[in-house]
């Protein structure tokens, strides 16, 4: 097979992946994609669709805002529904810990143009009349919103396609060669495709690829479980989630109501399998009633998770390599990519056409594992599980 | 001493279940139900006198030995093992308990509420199989039924389902089923008003040479027909559903007849209060598939049974029994259970290294069933082209009311379709409810197979995930997890 040769080949079809191959199609450059599955279908799809503001790292608040403002249009843009929903998100704290951290965001959040309500029990009760267990305060953002994850990729490209874009699922890559000032990709299909610069948005498995060029990164992979009751009658038009991401639910438009909650687990990252640990059903059920012992008549019907890249430090790597002109990556999203996804995938776009973005993403640059991490055990321990931290050897 | 598990106590379960416990090893028999027996031999429940003489017709033998097994297998053994140490293992029956999930050699089990995890050393999965569905427009009408829903009904509830009842289809169900609702709806005022087969009678003729390598069940299945004829009921061969009509909504709403096409091509209609209706069966497979086996194709059933060998292993410590794994009917699942026990047996460092003579007849019994069923699903068709012709707004997963043509048009979306059938899935929600797609998710496949305009493409499936069934969100250890 004869080697196609395109401006941008991305390796990865997940939302960063593809909202990138469709903000470059948008501004006329040639973009092929490769997937090895399905678009969407290992992290991006799987997810809880929380669109959430509050709560997350400051320095990503700029990207977060211009990501909110992106999914505010973006059935409008993309022409389908992803069930995009303002529904608003309602931060719980469980304990005085919690209440402290939601005051100290609510001022925090405030210069970059977020604004939280803090809510003291009484007012939490007037809204929230069914909401038991030991909530202290919690804070509101009705900004905040949800996707249906297993939308939003398809149609990010979809829409890509629509443009020109050439987004190849069930394709493998498997070999990157530098060829002049480009890269030539080797597929297991034997096609090949030049390149002139190269996205690296391969998730969990974006590490090899870095590491190749020269750049080794701590990533590792882990799940979020996702749990789903059949449908009930409609009472809960908000997110509810534990400041410590103990217990997220929200209700779907369905009615069903989908459940989630830390810590993640292990999956099977050789064999690209995951599984929920049986014993998590009960444990995430258990919190979710203690918070809403009124949905105790409810089955649930499936339970699901993912293999979703990590750092240590718990943010992603977004921008330029810094061995490899021409390359660029933005990989392990740390459990927190759907939101921004859309801004990313703007952010590489003008990086790439443009040598720059008006975003500020430095912090996330791939330099900052130059000197070798340590996972902060402590720091961890809430997010994911005690197996999962022994082999990334936190301490 | 090792410690069997074994899932569904139906003809297979229960063989299985005999034959490892003989050997000393101790079982753990799981049923969702009350009862032991599985679908074709359940017993009733206590309080239900059932005359089974008339119900089961010559069914009635083998029925009575398998309830002895089950029984004999249950008994409080506490005495016997007191005289005899090491004659034999225990055998704890578990009712009324489902297998959610399976990890790691444990069996994750739910039992009104509690939950319960059961290592094994072996686990023998003889978890049946369902109706097969193919919508027919009107399927989800209040009165229609499958037919195994219909004999549910009449075996464990003592209920007919209706007082003029019409069985259709393409199963080996269909004309046991029709019988029995013959044999016992005299009685209470109620008749069989037809029977519809949908698979053209010269296909049954074709289908002749595999038919006779299990003679006796032939006869029986001419039988059946026979006894229906003399019985008045009439019989349609090669005929095409058309809709099964009725009101869904207010007082009296039901089905009230049958439109079909009869094998000339003319439109028909039967009246009717009730109707029952299947397309063979398909595998319950799921447990199998959370457990480690490979799923494989059948393109004579077009569907995917577990990948086992010839003694059912189909995961390392799992074995296959049953309908569950090869669409065979009971005799072929008692026969399966025998070899899959000893497949255990064998693996378990206990085989008896000798010839067991039980199993060779085992292993022929099986040989002359799995001949037979190929040829039962050539005589019972199932319709897969119905697929391609289904009107749009005709309903194909009615958990989520997903239509035909929702399933359709995420294949056939100009920009850029679904090609797999869990992505469709993902797009419209077909089979995400209560079911978890066991019931529309054949059809489902042929739909998307058919839109995709590859004839001799394999139907997909849909994954199994955890729980199987749905699980109450109470559901708790009975020691908190630490």
């Amino acid at each position: 097979m004869s080697a196609g040769r395109t401006d941008v080949a991305i390796i990865g079809g997940g939302l960063i992946g593809c909202a990138t191959a469709y903000y470059l199609a948008r501004r006329g450059r040639r973009v092929v994609l490769l997937e090895r599955g399905f678009v969407g279908g290992v992290s991006s799809g799987v997810n809880f669709g929380n669109l959430r503001l509050q709560g997350r790292h400051l320095e990503q608040m700029p990207l977060a805002l211009r990501a909110q403002a992106l999914w505010e249009g973006l059935e409008a843009e993309l022409g389908e529904s992803v069930e995009f929903w303002r529904q608003g998100h309602l931060f719980v704290a469980l304990n005085e810990q919690h209440a402290a951290q939601i005051e100290a965001f609510h001022h925090e959040c405030r210069p970059y143009g977020l604004e939280t309500e803090l809510l003291d029990r009484h007012r939490i009760a007037e809204r929230w009349p069914w909401l038991r267990g030991p909530v202290v305060s919690a804070s509101w953002s009705a900004r905040d919103a949800t996707v249906n994850s297993r939308l939003v990729s398809p149609a990010y490209a979809r829409a890509a396609r629509a443009l020109g874009a050439d987004i190849r699922e069930g394709v493998e890559m498997t070999a990157i060669a530098r060829e002049g000032a480009g890269f030539r990709l080797a597929c297991a299909d034997g096609s090949e495709v030049l390149c002139d610069v190269l996205l690296n948005s391969a998730g969990a498995w974006g590490g090899a690829i870095a590491e190749q060029f020269g750049e080794p990164t701590p990533v590792f992979a882990a799940g979020p479980v996702q749990l789903i009751t059949e449908a009930t009658g409609r009472f809960l038009e908000n997110v509810i989630h534990a400041v410590d991401g103990s217990i997220i639910f929200r209700q779907t438009q369905r009615g069903n109501i989908l459940i989630a909650g830390h810590p993640r687990v292990p999956v099977d990252f050789a064999n690209r399998r995951s599984r929920v640990p049986p014993r998590k059903l009960a444990t995430n059920l258990a919190r979710m009633l203690e918070l809403a012992p009124h949905l105790s008549h409810l089955t649930l019907l499936r339970s699901w998770t993912g293999i979703e890249g990590y750092f240590p430090d718990m943010i992603p790597v977004i921008g330029p390599s810094r061995t490899t002109p021409g390359l660029f990556h933005a990989f392990g999203f740390c459990g927190h990519g759907l939101q921004i996804g859309p801004a990313v995938g703007m952010c590489l776009a003008e990086l790439i056409l443009d040598g720059r973005t008006p975003t500020p993403i430095e912090c996330f640059g791939i330099e900052r594992f130059a000197k070798p991490v340590t996972a902060d055990r402590a720091h961890l321990a809430a997010e994911f599980e005690g197996t999962l931290l022994d082999k990334i050897g936190a301490s | 001493m090792a410690r069997a598990v074994i899932v569904g106590a139906g003809p297979a379960g229960i063989t299985a279940a005999a034959t490892l416990a003989a050997r000393g090893v101790d079982v753990v028999l799981i049923e969702e139900g009350r009862r032991g027996g599985g679908q074709g031999y359940r017993a009733a429940p206590p309080g239900l006198d059932l005359p089974m003489r008339r119900l089961l017709g010559g069914d009635l033998a083998a029925w009575r030995r398998i309830q002895a097994r089950f029984v004999a297998l249950t008994m409080p053994m506490k005495g016997l093992h007191e005289r005899f140490p090491g004659f034999a293992g225990q055998v704890e029956f578990r009712p009324g308990t489902l297998a959610w999930n399976i990890a790691d050699s444990v069996v994750h089990t739910e039992c009104a509420g509690t939950l319960d995890e059961i290592a094994y050393d072996a686990l023998v999965l003889a978890t049946g199989a369902t109706d097969r569905i193919m919508p027919v427009p009107g399927w989800t009408l209040p009165g229609v039924y499958t037919l195994g829903g219909a004999q549910t009904a009449l075996k464990d509830q003592g209920c007919l389902i209706g007082r003029q009842v019409v069985f259709c289809g393409a199963s080996p169900l269909l004309y046991l089923a029709a019988l029995q609702y013959a044999r016992m709806a005299g009685a209470a005022g109620a008749r069989v008003v037809g029977v519809l087969d949908t698979t053209p009678f010269a296909e049954k003729r074709r289908a002749l040479p595999d038919l006779l390598a299990a003679p006796g069940l032939l006869l029986k299945g001419l039988g059946l027909l026979a006894a229906l004829k003399v019985r008045g009921v009439p019989v349609r061969h090669g005929v095409r559903l058309s809709a099964f009509t009725g009101t869904d909504q207010g007082e009296g709403a039901g089905v009230d007849g049958v439109l079909y096409q009869d094998a000339a091509g003319r439109t028909q209609r039967i009246e009717c209060d009730a109707v029952a209706f299947g397309f063979g069966l398909r595998p319950e497979s799921q447990l199998a598939e959370l457990a480690g086996a490979a799923l494989r194709y059948d393109p004579t059933f077009r569907q995917w049974f577990p990948a086992q060998d010839a003694d059912g292993r189909c995961a390392p410590k799992v074995y296959v029994a049953g309908d569950n794994c090869r669409i065979g009917g009971a005799r072929a699942a008692e026969a399966a259970g025998l070899i899959a026990a000893h497949a255990a047996l064998a693996d378990l460092g206990l085989a008896n290294g000798g010839t067991d003579t039980q199993l060779v007849a085992a292993r022929r019994t099986l040989a002359a069933m799995e001949r037979f069923q190929r040829g039962l699903a050539r005589a019972f068709a199932w319709p897969h082209h119905w697929a391609a012709g289904m009107a749009d707004e005709t309903i194909v997963c009615r958990c989520e009311n997903v239509t035909v043509g929702a399933v359709r048009g995420a294949v056939l979306d100009a920009r850029g379709g679904e090609r797999e059938l869990n992505r469709v899935k993902a797009a419209v929600r077909c089979g995400m409810g209560r079911c978890q797609g066991r019931f529309c998710g054949n059809a489902a496949a042929e739909i998307v197979a058919a839109a995709l305009g590859d004839a001799q493409a394999e139907p997909g499936r849909l994954r199994a995930q955890p729980p199987v069934k749905p699980l109450p969100v109470t559901a708790a250890p009975k020691e908190p997890v630490t």
